[in-house]
């Protein structure tokens, strides 16, 4: 794992991504924010980065954003206004300074030989970005991609001239049962030809996903990232149950860090149910 | 200009400047953000007797006034942290001070009692500001006379280290808790700023922390900070560390200027993990341009 460093950078770009959100005074609902490169010494998809604006500006907690991709130029970050902390980063202009902490947590495998099914919901579909851009085989790569925003919102124009991608809408109850049909089916066609599935999501879908590569056997890691607010493991905030497969008996069936310990972890070193009960009452 | 400060015999820190308890981790988690060796001191996180999961999510939550967190004190226990945390960590460069955290008086003492074996463990903070009575939830260190049994349960068992109080500006008489503490043996007092608050999220009509209740910290409640260390520094003669809201060189100076001996950075270490060793690196600074030429004559010395 790389050694994360602090440091101060300058935002090159902001750029809205889809059309205004009615009524929200000309302001966009998706963003990719790209920033000066860092000074990593190396980073993986499934990492992330803590991000506030500079000193004596904006809410106290910064906000963690998985990695999009690191050009030869930039870091590039993809985000879905979702509170005010992102609502303020949104207005970000070219030049403003930033505080960036990072790479943080683990990332997903990377493995060339052996097919890798991503399941990505909304913003979720932006550590994947990256991970196409760097997988050496690329053509063992198929996504399936729900959404309740239009297609437009999202950066997906890289990653589908890469691989294969389903694009499933998800706006009414028939929609979300065709793209659960989609996941299902590519699961099984995963399991089949010994593959492994990466996810990344809202919680619901995680554990959506956590049950169903379970109930079938398909090797499955999550991208968890959901109340991380420290993102180094201070803050005791961001928690995930493990199950008794975990690696670390001492911690087996007791909660981690997400921060730290993750944000990617394979779906069987963890539990979720609490999360699958939540979905299905 | 020399930041050292002897806060008990044999307790010296290079600076005043410390992490406040749940706010650090066990120090590793800062190593690649500064020099853990240039701080004053780092307190840990919570230590209990036995593993404990923490509070349910959400735990943490931004409001407009500051952070509000129910945590819970999640951790794997105190032989976990005698056999895995603290190996390894710098102890000889800096001193390390874990938080006890227990629901009775019997717990706390059996913490001390392991802890103080450890050569890395400088000093022991009782933590009576956490909700620790396990029968009805209420927290049982809040009375001075309970408060009073907890520390010299810890002090009893202290082997000679020191002991740090940790008391809460929700005790009805602050000062009562400060002088019983005192006499039941603690070395040193820290006081937390945080005070209770609750959030509610109104669109899913829920309260925002699972806990329902928490702790609002940040810089809104410095202020109320002050105010307790107000309420008893000329009346302890054992030193004060001070916490609440600090985030720059001028909050640690205005806590001195209360009377703290030592000041805490406390949530402000989630808003940046470099902000603490700024805070170490800035003061000589601030005190130059001030006419502070000698912290011991400064601290305690407001005019008025």
């Amino acid at each position: 794992m790389t050694t994360p460093i602090r440091t101060e950078l300058s935002v090159a770009d902001i750029v809205p991504f889809g059309q205004p959100l009615p009524g929200r005074d000309s302001r966009y609902g998706f963003y990719a924010l790209t920033l000066e490169k860092p000074e990593w010494k190396s980073w993986q998809p499934g990492q992330f980065i803590m991000l506030r604006p500079s000193e004596g500006r904006g809410r106290m907690l910064a906000r963690p954003f998985p990695i999009c991709r690191v050009t030869s130029q930039s870091l590039v970050l993809f985000f879905e206004v979702s509170d005010p902390g992102t609502e303020e980063l949104s207005r970000l202009k070219s030049g403003d300074g930033v505080i960036v902490w990072g790479p943080l947590g683990n990332g997903f495998v990377m493995d060339s030989e052996r097919p890798a099914l991503l399941l990505a919901y909304g913003s979720g579909i932006a550590p994947f970005a990256g991970y196409a851009d760097m997988h050496p085989a690329p053509e063992r790569l198929s996504m399936v991609f729900g959404h309740r925003a239009p297609n437009s919102c999202y950066p997906t124009d890289a990653m589908a001239s890469r691989m294969y991608m389903e694009d499933v809408l998800d706006r009414t109850e028939k929609e979300r049962e065709m793209f659960r049909r989609s996941m299902l089916s590519k699961l099984e066609e995963c399991g089949e030809a010994g593959g492994v599935c990466l996810a990344c999501g809202p919680m619901w879908f995680m554990s959506w996903v956590w049950e169903n590569a379970g109930r079938l056997g398909v090797p499955a890691q999550l991208a968890l990232s959901s109340r991380i607010s420290c993102g180094i493991g201070a803050c005791l905030g961001c928690s995930t149950l493990t199950s008794s497969h975990w690696p670390d008996e001492a911690c087996a069936g007791l909660p981690v860090q997400t921060c730290t310990s993750g944000p990617v972890f394979w779906a069987s070193e963890i539990d979720l149910s609490e999360y699958a009960a939540e979905r299905s009452s | 200009m020399d930041m050292r400060i002897e806060l008990v015999p044999g307790l010296v820190l290079k600076n005043p400047v410390l992490s406040a308890a749940g706010t650090f981790g066990t120090g590793r988690e800062f190593q690649p953000y500064g020099d853990l060796a240039s701080l004053g001191a780092v307190v840990m996180h919570g230590v209990s007797l036995r593993p404990s999961g923490g509070a349910p999510q959400p735990r943490i939550v931004e409001t407009e006034s500051g952070i509000l967190s129910a945590v819970g004190t999640p951790n794997l226990g105190v032989r976990h942290f005698v056999e895995r945390e603290l190996p390894g960590l710098p102890w000889s460069d800096v001193p390390f001070i874990p938080s006890l955290w227990a629901t009775n008086v019997d717990d706390f003492s059996e913490l001390s009692s392991i802890l103080s074996k450890e050569e890395a463990v400088a000093a022991m903070e009782v933590n009576l500001d956490c909700p620790n009575d396990h029968r009805d939830g209420r927290k049982f260190c809040l009375n001075p006379v309970t408060a009073a049994r907890a520390v010299n349960a810890v002090k009893r068992e202290a082997s000679g280290k020191p002991v740090i109080a940790k008391i809460s500006p929700q005790a009805i008489d602050i000062a009562e808790v400060a002088r019983a503490v005192e006499a039941a043996g603690a070395d040193i007092i820290a006081c937390s700023g945080s005070v209770p608050g609750a959030a509610v999220d109104l669109a899913d009509r829920r309260f925002s922390l699972g806990s329902i209740e928490g702790r609002l910290s940040g810089p809104a409640v410095k202020p109320v900070a002050l105010w307790c260390i107000r309420q008893f520094a000329g009346i302890v003669h054992i030193p004060i560390i001070g916490m609440g809201g600090v985030r720059s060189a001028s909050d640690v100076l205005e806590f001195m200027l209360v009377g703290a001996a030592a000041v805490a950075v406390g949530s402000a270490n989630f808003s940046d993990p470099g902000l603490i060793f700024r805070n170490v690196e800035e003061p000589p600074a601030l005190c130059a341009e001030l006419g502070i030429d000698d912290l011991s004559s400064f601290r305690g010395g407001l005019v008025g």
